[in-house]
């Protein structure tokens, strides 16, 4: 660990990336998170690395692909709009069995939106943007120094498992400067045979998702899919819980909202209400044993989240009626109130 | 396969880079021949082991089952820029991006244009047979005007969709191609200039010198509704004069 410094999160995620071994880097401008393809077109090239600025974000999503089937680590980033575009691409890699980190800054949607920081992807990420039976590890970072650790942490899941892994931070988060130390490489090794790079003293390598032959071949990457997903969900499943041993009600919240939420728990303590909160750090998978564990007896579960309540599904299927479960959320940029917050749990008590 | 007495010798032999597999192509494509141009070239040029080829979405979709080398699948379209990733990470070898007429000017269109521009040191293979193959027959950027097609059942009505486009005239606005060249598969003469020209296009990639651009002219009897004469007579008499054979750029 470094002496702590002062970055912005879209800044130190370049950083971090370059840390991991990320040396291509594929992007097209969209704010909130111009800073990253500024930041790397400032230093992959210091690092004999390629920057390039992409035509569009799918024309990028596929420089990466052909980047990662050349194996090599590599990073798209953008936000909510851009990663709608990069969909085809997420479920190309994930078909090709190709290993990608993808960054998603999201904004307020649908649509253009606007350029605020928001939620709204949860589905998105979670669920499968593209075609097919597909998932993406999707981590969400709640501060700068978490944003370091788990840029390093995407590149070691995306090639040992050969899957794409979404970053989900939001405009706010990575816009924000905080004191950060940069991590340390893990220095994990992954070997690719299956990667390109011209036939040289070995059998040709293809590197492709389509199968044509139902029975042998497309249903066979598919269960070769469910059982990496399997393992993904035993081994990278991430989750925090603050609080919740003595706690009567629960917070359940990640990355922007989940800071929120601190605030809101501080204010509350203070006043001797016990709350605690929960944050999933990796939302898919999401931390289901994790959570019923956290929420085991509470009086009122209650989700907050920048959007209209979309990982509030992931809370009710892994309490599966066990909870008393409310949901508070503002969407398209804007930020839960620490007072309404306040406000709700106390009235729970009445 | 050894030669049977001395009376007999091999003048014509299956190019290594080519795989010994049956065609899935139909009677009279030019898909095949193209392959073969290409496999040809690459041992000539011995780079057989140091060649990435790219696949589009097209009747070609499955190329790197007949070309002997390393094979990477693209979203249809996004061929070029696979080509790009591919490019950026091994510099030193040799990246094919194959492409039809849909992925080429349909809806790859942009990559197109910007892998050109950026002068990426790959070659282009672009086939170019008036019309959607895979698919069953729909028209196609470069289908001919008052050509029939699935979608085009009253014949292509360029007051209603435009012209055909042609590629390679306007990849010659672009500054940084080196090598920009149109040709055909529908007579041997022509088949050779067409192995010329795919040949120097990968030599000038093998030498560093930058983008290289192949277009060659083709027949899809299937889809047209066609016999292969006529096929190979649709070429040279509606496709040639509009899309007219030569070198466009050769630095």
């Amino acid at each position: 660990m470094s002496d702590k410094i002062l970055m912005k999160g879209n800044e130190v995620l370049g950083e971090a990336a370059i840390i991991a071994g990320c040396r291509y880097y594929f992007g097209y401008p969209i704010t909130p998170q111009n800073e990253v393809p500024a930041y790397m077109a400032r230093r992959l090239p210091q690092v004999d690395g390629t920057f390039l600025q992409a035509e569009s974000e799918i024309a990028a999503i596929n420089m990466v692909f052909g980047a990662s089937a050349a194996g090599a680590r590599v990073m798209t980033s953008s936000s909510s709009p851009g990663i709608s575009l990069k969909q085809e691409g997420i479920s190309y890699l994930s078909g090709a069995r190709l290993p990608a980190v993808v960054v998603n800054m999201m904004r307020g949607g649908p649509g253009l939106g606007n350029i605020a920081g928001a939620q709204g992807d949860y589905y998105q990420a979670t669920r499968g943007g593209g075609n097919g039976d597909y998932r993406t590890v999707a981590l969400a970072p709640a501060t700068v120094q978490e944003i370091a650790d788990l840029t390093i942490k995407s590149f070691d899941i995306a090639d040992k498992y050969r899957v794409v892994v979404m970053l989900m931070g939001d405009g706010f988060l990575g816009q924000m400067a905080e004191g950060v130390s940069l991590p340390e490489p893990s220095n994990q090794k992954f070997d690719k045979p299956w990667a390109l790079s011209g036939a040289e003293g070995r059998e040709p390598n293809i590197v492709a998702s389509l199968r044509l032959n139902p029975e042998d071949a497309l249903e066979k990457l598919n269960d070769e899919l469910q059982a990496t997903y399997t393992q993904i969900e035993e081994n990278e499943t991430m989750s925090e819980s603050y609080m919740t041993d003595d706690a009567d009600y629960l917070l359940v919240a990640y990355g922007m909202s989940s800071r929120i939420c601190r605030s809101a728990l501080r204010a509350l303590r203070k006043e001797g209400v016990k709350v605690g909160l929960f944050r999933p750090i990796t939302l898919w998978p999401f931390p289901e044993k994790e959570l019923q564990k956290a929420a085991e007896g509470k009086q009122k579960v209650l989700t907050v989240e920048m959007s209209a309540g979309q990982m509030l599904e992931d809370v009710k299927l892994s309490l599966n009626g066990t909870a008393d479960i409310d949901f508070y959320g503002r969407t398209a940029g804007m930020l839960p109130d620490i007072d309404e917050i306040v406000r709700r749990v106390k009235n729970y008590g009445k | 396969m050894e030669s049977k007495g001395a009376q007999f010798e091999y003048i014509y032999e299956k190019p290594e880079s080519l795989r010994e597999v049956k065609t899935h192509y139909c009677p009279g494509c030019g898909h095949g021949i193209v392959h073969k141009l290409i496999a040809e070239s690459m041992d000539e040029l011995e780079i057989q082991d140091k060649t990435i080829l790219v696949a589009p979405v097209g009747c070609s979709v499955l190329a790197y089952n007949y070309i002997d080398a390393d094979g990477c699948e693209a979203a249809h379209g996004r061929a070029p820029a696979v080509a790009t990733g591919l490019k950026r990470v091994h510099p030193d070898k040799v990246v094919i991006s194959y492409q039809g007429d849909g992925d080429l000017l349909a809806i790859g269109t942009a990559e197109t244009i910007h892998a050109a521009n950026r002068g990426e040191n790959i070659t282009v293979i672009f086939v170019n047979n008036a019309i959607y193959g895979m698919t069953g027959g729909q028209m196609a950027p470069t289908t001919m005007d008052k050509q029939v097609t699935k979608t085009t059942p009253y014949g292509r009505d360029t007051s209603d969709v435009g012209f055909p486009i042609r590629a390679c005239e306007m990849l010659a606005t672009l500054e940084r191609p080196v090598f920009i060249e149109r040709t055909s598969v529908h007579d041997v003469k022509n088949i050779r200039k067409a192995k010329k020209a795919i040949k120097k296009a990968l030599q000038n990639q093998a030498e560093g010198k930058g983008y290289s651009f192949v277009e060659v002219l083709s027949m899809c009897p299937t889809n047209w509704g066609v016999d292969s004469q006529t096929a190979v007579a649709f070429v040279k008499d509606t496709m040639a004069p509009y899309y007219p054979l030569g070198n466009f750029r050769d630095r």
